[in-house]
């Protein structure tokens, strides 16, 4: 028997899992440090170095090369502020309307006991296996007929009805909510409304946070319904603006990466900051623990 | 839960309401009418005629569409194998309590899934680009003999979209795979070990069955996804709005678009989506039958 059975500090089989570890995390990061370098570089150091451009510098690289030019025009020359504005309103928005109507749709399910209540549920799940791209034409052709193609609204009504964020509140309501605490508020005379948003919110908070994070991501990376159902150009996101980008400068790889970098940023920072919520709520409804 | 009286029956229904609202009339009504559609051949704006199977009938023959169907299987075929089980690795990896940095790890796996596909697609169209891209800027470093010019996207097509693919999913689905092994009892592994099991053995037969409920999740997930593949093959391929070099990256779902959208054929689209709606449930329910027989 070894003296120390558990606590060696590094054992032959967990250096190989280190190596594979750190393998795998520079396949994954390689994308990203290439954009990052490629936004910071000059055209000719582009062609001439992988990463950044090799020189007498900190650690043999030519910083003084570096610059943030691409980013300057993208800011001052081309219409990104406008483009990045556009898809803050089109994600908050979304995700503030698309959370509350899930929220409150999945209380209606959860919570009360009424004729047809289960057959909705289904359908309304049911509609998750529907290709997308199916009901664009027909969705376009409603919202044509309302008079909301091109406006902000087109974005906003159907991103009220997300059946993904139902299920995750109805759900979430089942298992966290006990329907005593309700009666007894109702027995008190606290009116429906009051009840949801004083007494169930509260109790599903960790879900709210959630669903908010992971509909403002899904509304900005969005990028065919806004490209369909909104034709003005200032009032388009980045995900259309830099992909049209793309199209005009296409040999401007630098402007380019810039310019994706610029839409990344914003959600990659939002996902640090509250990565526990946001992967607890993706997982919530698929693991029971 | 008993039904209360102290609330009127309307009070499910006012909570409902804007939500009921925006279902009914941007994906229920939508439902139904590109099911109406499937039956119509539409010439333009307003001119419909009811054709019956027609468009159905249709699509047997049609070469675009059998293109379209190879490719999808593929790429979906390609998903399962590689994005299933790269997934699962990386979790297996990551999941032991001793393990340092084990939140960064996480975090930098599962970073991609953040990046939205329009990005995805520009990001891989320059690193997979002939002279200037990272994969052939590499190699030639590496081994002055390469061709620098050598045309990655044109040559493989479907290497290049499950590449990037695989690199945008791949920790998403880890990050499930992960929450189920957290909740594979402890002792059972360690049982296992103290009766001489390996461990191939211990993951075969003690950790398999416990995550067994996600894996079909995982799976059922993978591959309604990949049959719908669209927008990455679109974006990167979209100098030939999604064609691909001999249409090779022509996927049903983006072949939808076209015919919808570019040829004003709404009707041929909705048969060509309801389709391959027909298909996922088809799927979706086999599965369900596979699993439940496997838990009897």
């Amino acid at each position: 028997m070894s003296p120390t059975p558990r606590r060696p500090l590094l054992r032959p089989a967990t250096l190989v899992i280190y190596v594979a570890l750190g393998f795998f995390a520079l396949l994954t990061l390689i994308p990203f440090l290439w954009m990052i370098c490629a936004a910071v570089k000059s055209k000719e150091d582009f062609f001439t170095s992988q990463f950044l451009p090799r020189g007498d510098g900190f650690l043999g690289v030519a910083w003084d090369h570096l610059n943030l030019h691409q980013f300057r025009r993208l800011f001052t020359e081309l219409p990104v502020p406008r483009a990045l504005l556009n898809s803050i309103f089109l994600a908050s928005v979304g995700s503030i309307l698309a959370t509350l109507f899930s929220a409150m749709g999945g209380y209606g399910l959860s919570k009360f006991r009424f004729r047809g209540g289960k057959t909705l549920s289904s359908i309304i799940l049911g509609t998750v296996v529907l290709p997308g791209a199916l009901l664009l034409g027909p969705r376009f052709e409603t919202l044509f007929h309302l008079g909301l193609v091109d406006s902000y609204l087109g974005i906003f009504l159907p991103a009220m009805a997300p059946a993904f964020g139902l299920y995750l509140f109805r759900q979430a309501m089942i298992n966290s909510v006990p329907a005593d605490i309700l009666e007894s508020a109702r027995i008190d005379g606290c009116g429906e409304f009051r009840i949801f948003f004083q007494i169930v919110l509260p109790i599903v908070r960790p879900m709210i946070s959630a669903y908010l994070i992971i509909s403002f991501i899904a509304i900005w990376n969005d990028y065919i319904t806004p490209q369909i159902m909104l034709q003005t150009p200032e009032r388009q996101p980045l995900s259309v603006a830099i992909f049209s980008l793309k199209g005009l400068y296409a040999d401007d790889y630098s402007l380019i990466m810039a310019g994706t970098l610029v839409s990344i940023a914003p959600v990659m920072l939002l996902f640090f900051l509250l990565q526990r919520e946001f992967i607890s709520g993706l997982t919530s409804g698929a693991v029971k623990g | 839960m008993k039904n209360s009286r102290l609330h009127s029956p309307w009070t499910p229904w006012l909570f409902l309401a804007p939500f009921l609202l925006s279902f009914g009339a941007f994906f229920a009504w939508p439902a139904i009418r590109s099911l109406m559609l499937s039956f119509e051949q539409t010439f333009g704006p307003k001119t419909t005629a009811f054709v019956g199977l027609t468009n159905f009938r249709y699509m047997l023959h049609d070469p675009f569409f059998w293109t379209a169907v190879g490719n999808t299987v593929v790429f979906t075929l390609a998903a399962v194998l590689v994005q299933v089980p790269v997934a699962l690795a990386l979790a297996l990896l990551l999941n032991r309590s001793d393990l340092r940095g084990r939140r960064v790890f996480r975090m930098i796996f599962f970073a991609p899934s953040i990046v939205g596909v329009a990005f995805v697609a520009i990001i891989y169209s320059l690193i997979l680009e002939k002279r200037t891209g990272f994969i052939n800027g590499s190699l030639h470093s590496l081994f002055p003999a390469w061709d620098p010019d050598f045309p990655w996207l044109e040559h493989y097509v479907m290497p290049s979209l499950i590449l990037a693919q695989a690199w945008l999913s791949a920790g998403f689905y880890m990050v499930y795979f992960l929450a189920a092994l957290q909740h594979v009892p402890g002792e059972l592994v360690d049982a296992a070990e103290i009766d001489g099991a390996g461990p191939w053995q211990r993951f075969r037969h003690v950790t398999l069955p416990e995550i067994r409920p996600v894996l079909n999740l995982i799976l059922l997930l993978v591959v309604v996804g990949s049959l719908q593949i669209f927008e990455l093959p679109y974006l990167l391929y979209n100098e030939t709005n999604g064609n691909g070099p001999e249409n090779k990256a022509l996927s049903i779902v983006t072949y939808l678009y076209q015919t919808g959208f570019r040829s004003g054929d709404l009707g041929y689209a909705s048969a060509i989506g309801w389709l391959l709606t027909l298909v996922l449930v088809g799927f979706a329910l086999v599965q369900r039958r596979l699993t439940q027989k496997e838990e009897l």
